[in-house]
């Protein structure tokens, strides 16, 4: 029987039919594929490589203040130092992280699509960001840049240096950000599984979406922005020195209406995870779904409108900076509804405390600290007082770091199984974890005092009253650095086995989790059809994808 | 809960700063209670449900609109409170009184300069009064930076090009340490000032006799600070060169011939007399236009100029 009634298997596909997307094509296949989860496996070891340069710089930066006056490296050094750093860990790290790596690889599986919906231009955004990345890494060894990541008029127009360059870097990077931004867009929109409205849709997916809608919209002004700043620089047309009739301030208008949206862009698909995360290891449907989803787009809206609260020192009018706190305030409120939706989302579930849950419980402690620190910021007098301090470093810090970088964490331990077909070492993986927590709440939270006491940010050397503190925060890098060397250690590992990963190691509803580990090339061998929500955990699991064994 | 205060801030020397500090301790408190709630129930959920068995089936707890709008509306209206608060505070801080003694600040890379109403001046170190209102007028001759006062908590960015204002009232006399907050560059970090704030008799003084620097400064150094400060350079040039004045370089000892035809030696005492009443010899070839210093130099300044002026060989 079997041999005249050919299943649609055997009729339609060769021999690559069952092969995983790891192991179909040779190196210049990887170079120009458009298949989406080779795209993403390439931006992560990217974008990995990126953080290991960026936090070389943060150890450096760290060791020069561990004592007061010339510990490593000279003023100019330093400032170069931190320049990198933050605009590494930015532009290079944060911004792409979720979306371009974990997003391009898991999105269209959550979908049950077999790609994005322009797979070539998803081929193109990552040679731009390859591109973008070059071009900074040459500004970096030829001379290096030392106006902040902020690129502030009219020191970053005035200063020597490859700062043309590396605003050129920043200006390409954008680019790869919007066409990443416009077909997550697009694939949402149109590639939807038969049977997934948009409310029947994994959360990872409206945090996404959000983080789409605002890279479309907001990056253009950056681009802009850097375009007359090199404008500025190379030809002295006259925007923002106001040697040359031009308007410092309204600089730091354009840079911040791009860059608060990008605070968004970069701690929303961080949220974006955690709502995936917590779940599905916990097992339980998630609370208060709606909210979220709608919350994510709220922010998305209200970060346009709070660029100002960046400014409150800057000589901008008072009118307009009371509405920007208030606004600012407002922000707070959809994130406060989505940290207490993960917390009763855990009530009565059954949860498991392997390591993406960790690094999810992890994220609402941390995320918690930096939401609330904002609150003192929001605040107009106190905010004078703390603005430039190191309150401000720590604040953010805890944000972009303690919770979209952990987030990140999370996630590539979550779909690391999907990604390489392989499971990490639990116990180093918690090992891991322990000096990540531990070592980064010693480098941030002493820098809360240190703002809050006066220590001006950007400072190359300081006052001896503040060399206690200072030594405390140092010795803290140096653990969350040994975290991460713990965690390269059992990563690296895992790809040397076998592939031993199950299809659904967390016992997930998701599409995503439908698939073989590694997924086949074209992701299902059928269109899947959504038959359930994807957190009913309260209910049999009734699998969308014809075949799927766990 | 002053050892709370002390420990987070430093010393508040005016009112405003210890409103601050209040609505700070205040938020502190209330972060502190939601904080403590967050990490409660991170860490007990997690461990009152953990995974027993796996394949279990968990309730279906998706809604509770009691509990949503809890948590939506008792933060909004905190936040809205603190807000309020916040723009309070600062608005209050920023209305300046109609008396207060204003002084010009000059920032540039890396150094801030003073010029008091009569006239003084003093680089990194700004003198005013205790209990009065002051109102510091900052414009930026470079990039900008940024006048830090912790002890008073306000600070603005000092931009090129444009005049801000920042007016307090200092209530602790002693010195205060002032920063650059605003990044500018190599000597971001050594761009400091001390805040003089003085008793009533220190401030006389101080206008009267000049900042400490000037009583020990070396008088060439001072003349040379005098010469660059106080608008010296503008008419006399130090290279030879002819301005609207005679040119410092090579002038000390010099016999010039004056416009009503009598001759002079450039000597201690006409220096001295040039500076205090100009018109009164004038070098032929020049225009009787330099305004008299009577009263904005001080003496040692005065030999400063002169010492200076001796340098220049």
């Amino acid at each position: 029987m079997a041999d005249i009634v050919a299943t649609p298997k055997s009729q339609s596909h060769g021999d690559h039919y069952d092969v995983d997307y790891l192991n179909d094509g040779s190196l210049l296949s990887w170079l120009t594929t458009v298949d989406h989860k080779k795209l993403g496996v390439m931006y992560l070891w990217s974008i990995l490589f990126m953080f290991f340069l960026g936090g070389v710089f943060a150890l450096l930066v760290r060791l020069e203040l561990m004592n007061p006056g010339q510990t490593i490296m000279t003023a100019e050094q330093y400032n170069k130092a931190f320049t990198l750093h933050g605009a590494i860990m930015v532009f290079l790290v944060i911004i792409p992280s979720i979306p371009a790596a974990l997003g391009n690889f898991a999105l269209p599986l959550m979908l049950g699509a077999k790609d994005v919906a322009f797979p070539r231009l998803n081929l193109l955004s990552f040679w731009i960001y390859v591109t973008g990345a070059i071009i900074a890494t040459v500004a970096m060894v030829t001379g290096g840049v030392d106006t902040g990541w902020t690129f502030y008029t009219p020191y970053s127009t005035t200063t020597d240096g490859p700062v043309a360059l590396m605003t050129f870097a920043a200006f390409v990077l954008g680019f790869s950000s919007i066409l990443t931004g416009v077909n997550f867009v697009a694939t949402v929109h149109k590639l939807r599984a038969p049977g997934m409205g948009w409310f029947k849709m994994p959360l990872f997916v409206w945090g996404i979406y959000a983080t789409a809608i605002i890279q479309v919209l907001a990056t253009p002004v950056l681009a802009i922005t850097l375009l007359l700043l090199i404008f500025e620089r190379l030809f002295g047309v006259g925007v923002f020195d106001p040697k040359l009739g031009g308007d410092p301030v309204l600089f730091q208008h354009f840079f911040w209406f791009y860059s608060h949206p990008a605070v968004y862009i970069m701690i929303l698909p961080g949220m974006a995870i955690i709502s995936e995360v917590i779940p599905t290891m916990s097992q339980k449907v998630f609370f208060g779904y709606k909210a979220t989803a709608f919350s994510s787009v709220a922010i998305a809206i209200v970060s346009f409108v709070v660029w100002g609260h960046h400014m409150f020192t800057s000589g901008q009018s008072q009118l307009a900076g009371a509405i920007f706190s208030f606004l600012t305030f407002l922000v707070g409120i959809p994130s406060a509804i989505k940290v207490f939706n993960w917390i009763t989302t855990m009530y009565k579930g059954s949860i498991s405390l392997a390591a993406p849950m960790l690094y999810a419980l992890m994220f609402l402690i941390l995320f918690g600290i930096g939401g609330l620190t904002g609150i003192f910021l929001g605040t107009m007098s106190v905010d004078i007082h703390l603005h430039d301090t190191y309150f401000v470093v720590a604040h953010f810090h805890y944000v972009m770091m303690g919770s979209t970088l952990i987030a990140f964490l999370a996630g590539l331990h979550f779909w690391w199984p999907k990604m390489f077909g392989r499971m990490y070492n639990e116990r180093a993986a918690q090992i891991a974890a322990f000096f990540v927590f531990i070592g980064f709440n010693a480098t941030f939270l002493p820098q809360f005092l240190l703002g809050s006491r006066g220590m001006p940010r950007r400072y190359y050397d300081y006052l001896p009253e503040f060399t206690p503190l200072h030594q405390v925060s140092t010795v803290g890098s140096w653990l969350l650095g040994l975290g991460f060397v713990i965690m390269a250690g059992y990563l690296f590992a895992s790809l040397r086995k076998k592939m031993d990963a199950p299809s659904n190691p967390w016992h997930a509803r998701t599409l995503d989790w439908q698939t073989s580990s590694p997924p086949i090339t074209h992701n299902f061998h059928e269109i899947p059809v959504l038959k359930q929500g994807p957190y009913d955990y309260f209910k049999p699991f009734e699998p969308s994808v014809e075949g799927y064994h766990e | 809960m002053n050892w709370l205060r002390d420990w987070m801030m430093p010393l508040a020397a005016s009112e405003h700063a210890k409103k601050v500090d209040d609505l700070y301790i205040f938020t502190f408190w209330l972060m502190l209670a939601f904080f403590i709630l967050i990490v409660y129930l991170t860490v007990l959920f997690p461990l009152k449900y953990k995974r027993k068995k796996e394949g279990v089936m968990t309730i279906n707890f998706s809604h509770n609109l009691a509990l949503e709008l809890a948590w939506s509306v008792i933060p909004l209206i905190l936040v809205i409170g603190l807000f309020f608060w916040g723009f309070n505070d600062y608005v209050e801080s920023r209305v300046h009184q109609n008396d207060a003694i204003e002084v010009h600040v000059t920032a540039n890379k890396w150094n801030w300069a003073f010029e008091y109403p009569d006239g003084s001046r003093s680089i990194k170190a700004l003198h005013v009064p205790v209990n009065k209102p002051v109102r510091l007028i900052l414009t930026s001759e470079d990039v900008l930076h940024a006048f830090f006062i912790p002890a008073l908590r306000t600070k603005t960015d000092v931009i090129p090009g444009r005049y801000v204002e920042l007016p307090f009232t200092a209530t602790v006399a002693g010195k205060h340490q002032v920063f650059c907050a605003e990044y500018c560059g190599r000597g971001h970090s050594g761009m400091f000032a001390e805040l003089y704030v003085d008793t009533p008799e220190q401030y006389e003084t101080f206008l009267k006799e000049g900042p400490e620097e000037f009583k020990t400064m070396p008088l060439v150094e001072l003349g040379k600070f005098t010469y660059n400060e106080a608008g010296c350079k503008s008419c006399h040039t130090i290279d030879g060169t002819k301005s609207e004045g005679p040119s410092f370089k090579n002038l000390w000892g010099k016999s010039e011939k004056l416009r009503d035809g009598s001759s002079v030696t450039v000597d201690e005492s006409y220096i001295r007399e040039s500076i205090l009443n100009p018109t009164a010899k004038v070098v032929a070839g020049y225009e009787p236009v330099m305004p008299s210093f009577q009263g904005l130099l001080r003496d040692r300044q005065i030999l400063g100029v002169i010492e200076y002026i001796k340098s220049l060989k």
